[in-house]
């Protein structure tokens, strides 16, 4: 490790490792530090995602694709189903990935560009200079805090991201704006193969939902999500998960947990300090009604990598030049963050009853060729009084 | 007081997210809390796990 570079870049999940990528491949002299020993692991994560919107970064391989899906099946509390189809794109769902792999696969396409990439390496606070970020303090290997300068700093340091408040950018959650979860990698079980499932209502998931994502093999994620608000002794998470994976796959082997939490605020208000960008879940780019993050980070990483490349050879890193990053996600998928929180706002507010309602209005339609923006237009318009609040955002 | 439990503590780092004080560091497989800690519970609220207690 050198004591200066161009840009450092803090946590190497998907955000980090495309930043550092991008900006490497633009003649950057960038390192990136990952805290963990191991990078991609452990997972925190359903792995779900849109193929369009990985392949735009990353030549699709077979060994981070555990599976590959057609559409998902949404259940009301009555266990009347909706399909939808994953043709038409916008959903979260074509591609069950291999986390671990995935991320790696990441990690070393930034470092074949010549990123620096350095693990067990832990950023402890921000180096700041006359209102300036100027780089880091870090452990390396468990060794004595060193200074590690650099013209910009990106925060991509995942949920419980730090960089953010150490530059005066309070990303602090609200509980309820936080989905905790708990998964299961259930092995042996008969389920679909080509097809996501989601169960809402009280019973399975309170303010939340369930969500059962294949991964090839008779093996699936089966996972809870539920507001943070909403998260009581006896109900975690956990709790949930357990007494629907014991009456649900009675015979199945539990081979992996994976616990987390989602940041569901919606997009924070500032994303830049001078010398300072914030990208991925570090900057509460996931989306709060899916709980989708991966494809948000890696376009947000590599709008971020160009912006920093383009500031740093112009020798103006304030806050006001490294807004064209802040305007730049926004422009890409801001839109969609606000919308799914609305939605989001809406739904958790709506009882078992009003959720049955929902699905029957639109029982029997044709959701083949549709997809979740398509059926959320359908239902505000099948049911214009409770979806009265989202009319203005969709139709 | 707070109380980790780190037998049951799954490090996924959800807890940090929350404290209002940034009293929470992740460190590998374990949570450390500095004693700017306020007791709010926060963290203990939304731990998927219930790895957290605030102890009167
Ligand atoms: C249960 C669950 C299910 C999910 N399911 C899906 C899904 O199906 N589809 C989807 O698209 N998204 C899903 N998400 C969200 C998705 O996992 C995240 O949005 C995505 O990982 C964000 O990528 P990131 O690079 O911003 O952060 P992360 O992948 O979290 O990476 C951040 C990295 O920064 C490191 N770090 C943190 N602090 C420091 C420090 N001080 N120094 C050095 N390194 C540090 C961390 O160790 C970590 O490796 C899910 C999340 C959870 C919790
Ligand atoms: S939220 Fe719970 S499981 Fe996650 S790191 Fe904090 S104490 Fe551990
Ligand atoms: S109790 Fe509140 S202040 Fe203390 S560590 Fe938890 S969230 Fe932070």
């Amino acid at each position: 490790m050198r004591d200066k570079y161009d840009i450092i870049v803090v946590g190497a999940g998907p955000a980090g490792s495309i930043t550092a990528k991008t900006a490497a491949m633009r003649g950057c002299n960038v390192l990136m530090i990952e805290k963990r020993q191991e990078i991609g692991d452990p997972v925190r994560c359903a792995e779900g995602v849109a193929k369009l919107r990985i392949k735009k970064y990353i030549e699709p391989d077979e060994r981070w694709i555990a599976a590959e899906v057609m559409g998902s099946r949404i259940f009301a509390p009555d266990g009347t189903g909706v399909e939808l189809s994953e043709d038409v794109s916008g959903s979260e769902v074509g591609y069950v990935l291999e986390r671990k792999l995935f991320d790696r696969a990441l990690a070393d396409a930034a470092a074949l560009a010549g990123a620096e990439v350095q693990v067990k390496t832990r950023a402890t606070g921000l180096i700041m200079e006359d209102g300036y970020v100027k780089g880091i303090t870090a452990m390396h290997l468990g060794c004595e805090e060193v200074e590690i300068r650099s013209d910009i700093v990106i925060g991509a340091d995942g949920i419980e991201s730090k960089i953010g408040r150490w530059a005066g950018i309070d990303t602090t959650l609200k509980p309820s704006c936080v989905n905790t979860c708990a998964q299961f990698l259930v092995a042996d079980i008969d389920i679909a193969q080509d097809r996501c499932e989601f169960h809402l209502g009280s019973a399975v998931a309170p303010s939340g939902y369930l969500w059962v994502f294949p991964k090839g093999n008779r093996c699936a994620n089966v996972g809870i999500g539920v507001g943070g608000n909403t998260c009581n002794p006896g109900k975690r998470p956990i709790d949930l998960l357990q007494d629907f994976v014991r009456t649900r796959y009675p015979d199945g082997k539990i081979i992996e947990l994976v616990v987390g939490g989602e940041p569901a605020s919606g997009p924070i208000e500032r994303t830049v300090a001078n010398g300072l960008m914030l990208v991925g879940d570090a900057a509460r780019q996931v989306d709060p009604l899916t709980g989708g993050g991966i494809a948000n980070a890696m376009d947000a990483g590599s709008i971020a990598g160009d912006v920093a490349a383009d500031a740093i050879s112009e020798g103006d890193v304030s806050e006001a030049r490294l807004q064209e990053y802040d305007a730049g996600w926004r422009d890409e998928f801001g839109k969609r963050l606000d919308r799914s929180l609305a939605v989001k706002d809406r739904f958790v507010t709506l009882t078992d009853d009003d959720l049955n309602k929902l699905a029957h209005s639109v029982e029997g339609l044709d959701f083949a060729t549709m997809d979740l923006f398509g059926l959320l237009v359908t239902l505000i318009k099948k049911n214009p009084k409770s979806l009265w609040s989202l009319r203005k955002m969709f139709v | 007081m707070i109380s980790v439990n780190r037998y049951k503590c799954g490090y996924c780092g959800a807890c940090v997210s929350v404290c209002p004080v940034g009293a929470i560091e992740l460190i590998e497989t374990w949570i450390e809390i500095a004693d700017t800690c306020n007791e709010c519970g926060a963290c203990a609220r939304i731990c998927p796990i219930g790895a957290i207690e605030v102890l009167a």
